[in-house]
């Protein structure tokens, strides 16, 4: 059926606040040429480009993948921009991986990006648009309801958001990419950094990050080539529910646990907890850890804070999940989810460095935006399916 | 005099779109009535639930919708935040509360400002009543009510509403 | 490869200014209307793919509230290219491919009226060297129009039969906007809009949407009497740096036609929302004369911007239906003077 697909190079940019350094151009090329070179090839061996990225209003261009055609070596070659919103860097990676699954290709490059201090990505984000209503609190008011309510629904204690924060702080440390390193964080920093939409507080929150992120997918008889370990496409899968309707649950969202279950049988997973050995996954505000522990079936409804507080998400626990610093270290919208999944597409590889998980031999990479409404997800093992 | 050349870093360009937004039908209609100083929802044929703001359509059935019902003017509390930080393009004393707000008779809440309360006071399942502006500045927009406050009703027990969270 | 066919497609009537309806009511009727016409239930179809523009829609994450015309209850699979439609036809082909789904609905649509859409779509530029320019989209056409009738034998009388010929072909499209019977000498007479180029070289501005929906194998084959099967679909993109390229030749389109294997063709819809486009695609594609081209009217009757590419293959779909062709060919085009085309070869068994 399917043709097999296996991620043979990874790139990322030092995600920063403003990269003033390098234009768009530059920007994804220092992720594009790393991914290229981890992979052993060049421009001349990739057979199509595929580009995602967040709202074109955050850079000031109009569909950027036409004027990135030259820097990205894709000239004569197919090129496709994804847009789905907070979860496009997931589905670009899905969309790459099903041109190699179709037989279509046989390689292929996928860059994913933000560089948001061009244009004004708070700005785009919440220009009101007439006749509708505004965004009344910014995105973190969005979401701060939310978590109430989930801190309401699972009897939560109210310092799970406070580890949950620190775990990812203190793993950046370990990252060289990542974009906020705090070197003395420590639970009371955070615990009394500003309430800024109540229960969230600023360094619970992810920062605005210029940054890009690249990856090499082949198929098999490519990937036999590779210099280094390839980390195999075992399952991708992708669900969207409408933003709003009635008796939706947004905490735990229906399309969130459809995907996962979609994703872990496709991948022949019957124990989540069990047989996966980490996770990346795209946790903005650091309550989102707990409610994704068990909007993806890591752990029973109202129970997903107990992972936390028993070590079991840590970086030296039984399913560490967002070894990286994840979201909350680096957030450059448009390669946040592309990040996921590559993050742990370098664990089956083992090209990890300082945030290796030992022996990881199948890893989780997850992705969501819009009103926690667009999930894309995929599993990677160290050998084919 | 020679002058150091520096190379050039960035450049800044302005620029300036101007768009005409259409509403669309259902939201004229939503937004006549709130003219009227009335909050007027749709009802989904299928489902039968109301939505409000009226949007021409259910989306979770995918069918267009215009059966029109009348609900609030009051409402609960199903979950809320205090923001203690200053958003671009919102313009608000520091700190407020962005309620989800259940209106009598809508089965999907509707996002809103609470005010003439403390922030510590606010709970979910608090019964909130709609302050609309002077009825002479009244026009075809959300902004006719100024914000909710509260009531004084007895609070709405959390399995009468969690569904709708 | 599957055996992929278009089974169904729905379109808005493309007007000048849709201001009654919005995005979300205007997709509904076609999108009912397209899988309606498909014979295939909706809570069948595997994957749903979309194409349309934030900068068009003048806000960010534009593409969402189009989810809400879907009925997207239970979840589903579901993707969006910030592109004109055929390139969500592209990725839903490649899905099927994948055996991810047996069958999709791809929809697109947009609004050029609200915006000012030749300073929005300049903004596609490179924001360092070109996009400050100014040079607006009818401004870089009108520099293609110049190289072309420098560099071959083609006239401006040429480029006026073109779009006298669509428009008159429009007339029989009851979605076309710009229709009607204009003479060529007459049309000549204008004076120039942006020099070669007079008004009726140029497209309209349009609002409109499609949805369309495809499907693989005895699916397409229990739904449609006559599936339009996809026989080949390959896209390509040049070099962006107007500079690199020779204006008057479409190497992308050559390209994407020779992979899609279009050869034998009947009927052919070229996305060419300029007269002079037409003839360098025609050439490009080795179109000969015996090919009809546009019999819907093509770009010139009618451009709603991330909508008229997919539209094109939908018509291509419909000669086929109609029994006007056996094989047709739906081409699309994006970005500045034919930067990026796709090309996709229908054939009716």
């Amino acid at each position: 059926m399917a043709e097999h697909c296996a991620v043979i190079g990874v790139g990322q940019t030092k995600h920063d606040a403003k990269r003033i350094d390098v234009s768009q151009f530059g920007l994804v090329r220092e992720a594009a040429e790393r991914a290229l070179e981890d992979a052993g090839l060049t421009y001349a061996d990739i057979d199509a480009v595929v580009i995602g990225k967040a709202p074109d209003m955050f850079e000031g261009v109009m569909m950027p993948e036409l004027m990135l055609a030259d820097s990205l070596g894709a000239a004569g070659k197919p090129m496709l921009r994804v847009h789905t919103a907070g979860s496009v860097g997931g589905s670009t990676a899905i969309v790459a991986a099903s041109l190699i699954q179709a037989g279509v290709h046989d390689r292929v490059l996928t860059v994913t990006y933000e560089k948001q201090s061009e244009s004004n990505a708070m700005w785009a984000l919440s220009v009101k648009v007439p006749f509708q209503q505004g965004m009344v609190a910014g995105a973190g008011g969005y979401f701060a309801p939310l978590i109430r309510a989930y801190m309401k629904r699972s009897g939560a204690p109210e310092d799970t958001g406070i580890r949950v924060a620190l775990k990812d702080r203190l793993n950046a440390l370990k990252n060289p990419y990542a974009h906020l390193k705090l070197p003395d964080i420590d639970f009371d920093q955070i615990a009394n950094s500003p309430m800024l939409w109540d229960p969230i507080r600023y360094l619970e929150t992810c920062p605005s990050s210029d940054g890009a992120c690249a990856m090499v997918l082949v198929n098999s008889s490519a990937a036999k080539k590779a210099p280094k370990k390839p980390a195999w496409i075992h399952a991708t899968a992708m669900r969207t529910e409408p933003t709003m309707f009635s008796g939706r649950d947004q905490v735990n969202p229906q399309a969130g646990q459809d995907c996962a279950r979609v994703l872990y049988k496709k991948a022949g997973i019957s124990d989540p907890r069990k047989e996966i050995d980490c996770c990346e996954i795209y946790v903005p505000f650091s309550w989102f850890e707990p409610m994704w522990m068990e909007n993806l079936h890591f752990a029973p409804e109202s129970e997903g804070w107990k992972m936390t507080y028993e070590g079991a998400t840590a970086l030296d626990g039984d399913l560490p999940v967002n070894m990286s610093g994840g979201v909350l270290s680096s957030n450059p919208i448009g390669a946040s989810g592309m990040l996921r999944f590559a993050e742990v597409a370098n664990q089956i590889r083992g090209e990890a460095g300082e945030h290796q998980v030992d022996g990881a031999k199948k890893g989780f990479g997850h992705a969501y935006g819009g009103g926690s409404q667009f999930f894309s997800m995929w599993i990677v093992g160290d050998q084919p399916l | 005099m020679s002058e150091e050349k520096q190379p050039v870093k960035s450049i800044v360009t302005p620029s300036r779109l101007e768009y005409d937004f259409t509403p669309g039908i259902a939201t004229t209609r939503f937004l006549r009535h709130m003219q009227e100083g009335r909050i007027v929802g749709q009802r989904c044929t299928k489902c039968a639930k109301v939505y409000i703001p009226a949007r021409g359509s259910c989306p979770r059935c995918g069918v267009a919708t215009e059966e029109e019902v009348e609900v609030g003017p009051n409402g609960t509390v199903t979950t809320f935040c205090v923001v203690r930080v200053p958003s671009e393009n919102i313009d608000l004393t520091l700190p407020y509360t962005a309620a989800h707000i259940l209106l009598d008779g809508a089965d999907i809440p509707f996002f809103a400002l609470i005010q003439e309360c403390d922030a510590a006071d606010v709970r979910m399942g608090m019964r909130v009543e709609a302050v609309w502006a002077p009825e002479a500045e009244w026009g075809p927009t959300f902004e006719n009510i100024r914000y909710f406050r509260p009531i004084d009703e007895p609070d709405v027990p959390f399995e009468d509403f969690k569904e709708h969270l | 490869m599957r055996d992929v066919a278009v089974v169904s497609f729905a379109q808005t009537k493309n007007v000048r200014r849709e201001n009654r309806r919005n995005e979300v009511e205007m997709l509904i009727p076609v999108v009912q209307e397209a899988v309606e016409k498909s014979g295939i239930p909706k809570q069948e179809i595997g994957f749903y793919c979309s194409g349309s523009s934030d900068y068009l829609a003048g806000q960010s994450f534009s593409f969402v509230m189009a989810v809400d015309s879907l009925g997207a209850w239970p979840p589903i699979a579901e993707s969006h290219v910030e592109m004109d439609g055929a390139w969500a036809l592209y990725e839903a082909w490649i899905k099927i491919q994948c055996g991810e789904a047996d069958s999709a609905l791809i929809f697109s649509f947009g609004r050029s009226s609200p915006g000012m859409i030749r300073e929005t779509l300049t903004l596609q530029l490179d924001p360092y060297t070109l996009a400050p320019l100014g040079a607006d989209p009818v401004c870089l056409a009108a520099l293609q129009a110049r190289a072309l009738l420098e560099s071959s034998d083609y006239s401006e009388r040429e480029m006026a039969e073109v779009a006298a010929r669509s428009r008159a072909d429009a007339k029989s499209n009851p979605y076309a906007q710009l229709t009607g019977d204009f003479d060529v000498d007459e049309l000549l007479a204008e004076p120039y809009f942006v020099s070669p180029l007079r008004k009726h070289d140029c497209p309209p501005i349009s609002d409109g949407a499609t949805a369309m929906v495809i499907a693989a194998d005895d699916v397409a084959r229990n739904a449609s009497k006559r599936p339009a099967w996809i026989r080949g679909i390959d896209h390509r993109v040049e070099s962006h740096q107007l500079g690199l390229r020779d204006l008057a030749q479409s190497t992308s389109t050559a390209l994407a036609g020779e992979k899609a294997g279009a050869v034998d063709i009947d009927v052919a819809e070229l996305h060419a929302p300029f007269s002079h486009q037409e003839l360098i695609l025609r050439d490009a594609l080795k179109l000969g004369d015996g090919v009809k081209i546009n019999p819907s009217g093509g770009a010139l009757a009618a451009n709603s911007v991330m909508v008229a590419g997919l539209t094109r293959i939908g018509e291509a779909a419909n000669a086929i239906w109609n029994g006007n062709a056996r094989r047709a060919l739906g081409h699309a085009t994006s970005g500045p003077c034919l930067q990026q085309n796709l090309v996709c070869v229908l054939e009716g068994e």
